[in-house]
């Protein structure tokens, strides 16, 4: 009976871990080209998170079912070949049913493939791990991942078009930051939010 | 002629792919703490991105194009950097051992490298002819090296002052580069397009 509270309480953790402690943007600092690319409004943000928790879920699945027979030495070129084919999938997928995503994301949707979360979830965590503890982390971190993106997106958004999901938030007179929609500004956004984080962590550690 | 100096100058300066693209952005965090390291990952970069470029519009344009394989283009591109950077860490180390024990760690990271891949995407989706690509890549190295050079000069000097601790590490860097990607954007009347 212990033994089942104690994975119970391991699987929550391995869970909760990406969403906010081991947070994927905001504290690992890792995917940050598509972070910074395609937050210009919220809906592309949830669009790039929905595809790589896709990837990400089916990619960890594969690699902890066949983490024994990968020969260690070409480990790296297997888990990218997985991820490449999913990638692929997610992208003929949204270029069928979702054009105008396809077109918004554009090259950063192909780029997947080489998302430092994904390979470094599969080496550092699917390849050690059962099935079940990875698809938790992968979904743990995948929407961790997503919320970030969410986040970061509708700061950009509603800055720079003065809305939120397409719909107006701010008074007519608002005059928009465009700066917030161009590339400098999503440093400058990331960065302050980081460091927010920081803060944060800082006061619950006191 | 013109077309490929066009094509430098708008790789480097104007569209960099770091500043612009977001492209490359975890080697331009991780590896921008020393000007000597920023400049070997520059180095390394630009090496496997000219040869990646290159050897992947071969591919492209006389495999999977010919015998309607685009569907692989992701899988066969990866492939194509992983091996690239495989071979090219071989060839170093055998002929120049000096260059390898500078180069040496930072060659199995270009792999992930957002920026190689992206560069080859780029290519593919722009029409670039072989010329075209292979100046592509070289330049889209240099502005890589150049803007990491430029950050890691600065992450050297700020190393001496004393900053917030919520800022210390990687916000303040992501910082700096919003404020060079606004450097930057005045450049971007160098060519009209």
């Amino acid at each position: 009976m212990a033994e089942i509270i104690e994975s119970k309480i391991k699987m929550k953790k391995e869970f909760i871990k990406g969403l906010w402690k081991e947070h994927p943007i905001l504290r690992q600092l890792l995917g940050m080209c598509p972070a910074l690319a395609v937050t210009t409004s919220a809906i592309n943000g949830i669009s790039m998170g929905l595809a790589v928790i896709f990837v990400l879920f089916f990619s960890s699945l594969v690699v902890s079912l066949i983490k024994k027979v990968i020969p260690p030495q070409v480990r790296i070129a297997v888990y990218t070949v997985i991820i490449a084919t999913f990638v692929t999938v997610v992208d003929i997928f949204f270029k069928a049913n979702f054009p105008q995503i396809s077109r918004a994301l554009g090259p950063y949707l192909p780029l997947i493939v080489v998302n430092c979360i994904i390979l470094g979830r599969c080496e550092a965590f699917a390849s050690k791990n059962s099935v079940l503890v990875s698809l938790l982390d992968a979904l743990g971190m995948g929407l961790g991942f997503m919320w970030g993106l969410f986040l970061l997106g509708s700061i950009r958004e509603i800055l720079g078009f003065g809305s939120l999901l397409g719909v107006k938030m701010m008074p007519p007179e608002y005059n928009p930051l465009i700066i917030m929609i161009l590339p400098a500004g999503a440093f400058l956004v990331l960065g302050f939010l980081v460091a927010v984080m920081n803060r944060l962590e800082l006061r619950i550690k006191d | 002629m013109k077309n490929l100096i066009l094509i430098f100058i708008s790789t480097v300066l104007v569209n960099n792919l770091v500043l612009t693209y977001f492209l490359g952005i975890c080697p331009f965090l991780g590896v921008s703490g020393k000007l000597e390291s920023a400049f070997g990952m520059g180095m390394a970069v630009t090496f496997v991105m000219t040869l990646a470029t290159s050897i992947s519009w071969l591919i492209y344009h006389f495999l999977l194009e010919r015998f309607g394989l685009l569907f692989l283009e992701y899988v066969i591109f990866i492939l194509v950097i992983a091996s690239l950077v495989q071979i090219v860490e071989m060839f170093i180390r055998k002929f120049s051992p000096s260059l390898y024990q500078s180069l040496g760690i930072y060659l199995p990271l270009i792999t992930t490298n957002c920026a190689i891949l992206g560069a080859a995407l780029f290519m593919v989706t722009r029409n670039y002819d072989f010329l075209e690509s292979v100046v592509f890549g070289f330049s889209g190295g240099i502005g890589f090296s150049l803007v990491l050079l430029i950050m890691a000069g600065i992450r050297e000097e700020v190393n001496y002052a004393d900053i917030p601790y919520a800022f210390r590490g990687a916000a303040l860097t992501l910082i700096i580069a919003g404020l060079l990607a606004l450097v930057f954007m005045g450049f971007s009347g160098l060519i009209s397009s």
